[in-house]
């Protein structure tokens, strides 16, 4: 699955990247499986991902659940809870 | 005029004037009785710090996607007749303005409960950031729980 992933904010700063292009493994199926995918990078990501750290997940632009599952060529967008206003 | 463009949502670097944006919003409809306007504004303090200036960053596309779809879900609530919100992004300072809801209905009560709501939704839904530069350097903002609790309460009414 090609999926194209965003980064905003601290996210962005932390991991150094603010897109990127990947190709996701048959194992990857639902948001979830993808955090779980780049926490396997290790370092900063599994710091992120596994450490109890709140973060919110867009698709396509709308917010979504962990359990919601990945379309091919999405764009998924990570970040911590939004502070505007 | 057509009903759509009496409600907007525009993000962008510069400032903006109430009064231009009221005018605007308000012409050609003699059949507003209220209007309603919030601002929220940059302060110059924020953990018992000195705030020297606050960047705003944002998800193009995702942010007006979200601010329009809030101003939709406002107007299934209430009579509205216009609505504009207007969000800056990028450099500011204590003292600038940072964000305008205006809301427009025959009726005060109306323009006043869409406008806590829609503010309440921009806070915890739209994506926007900000980072405060104090003395001791840069560091984000975190996500207050008031603001979580502020938009659940909409969700008993």
């Amino acid at each position: 699955m090609h999926l194209k992933v965003l980064y905003f904010a601290q996210l962005r700063e932390r991991f150094g990247l603010s897109e990127e292009s990947l190709v996701a493994p048959d194992s990857v199926i639902t948001i979830a499986n993808l955090i779980d995918h780049l926490s396997l990078r290790g370092g900063v990501w599994h710091e992120t991902f596994a450490g109890g750290s709140a973060f919110r997940v867009a698709m396509n632009q709308d917010m979504v659940a962990l359990d919601t599952t990945l379309t091919d060529g999405a764009e998924v967008a990570i970040f911590r809870p939004v502070t505007g206003g | 005029m057509t009903i759509e463009n009496k409600f907007t949502v525009q993000v962008q670097h510069e400032d903006f004037d109430l009064n231009t944006e009221h005018a605007r919003l308000v012409s050609n409809d003699r059949g507003i009785g209220a209007v309603v306007a919030f601002i929220g504004m940059v302060r110059d303090l924020n953990l018992a710090d000195d705030v020297v200036a606050l960047e705003l960053e944002h998800y193009p596309g995702m942010t007006e996607k979200t601010l329009s779809n809030i101003m939709s879900e406002a107007c299934k609530r209430w009579s509205l007749q216009a609505a504009r919100i207007v969000h800056r992004v990028g450099k500011m300072y204590p003292g600038d303005q940072i964000v305008l809801v205006l809301t427009a209905s025959p009726h005060r009560g109306d323009a006043y409960e869409a406008n806590m709501f829609i503010m309440d939704f921009l806070k915890t839904e739209a994506p926007f950031w900000k980072k405060e530069w104090t003395a001791d350097g840069p560091r984000w903002i975190e996500a207050r729980a008031c603001d979580d609790q502020a938009a659940a309460k909409w969700e008993q009414k």
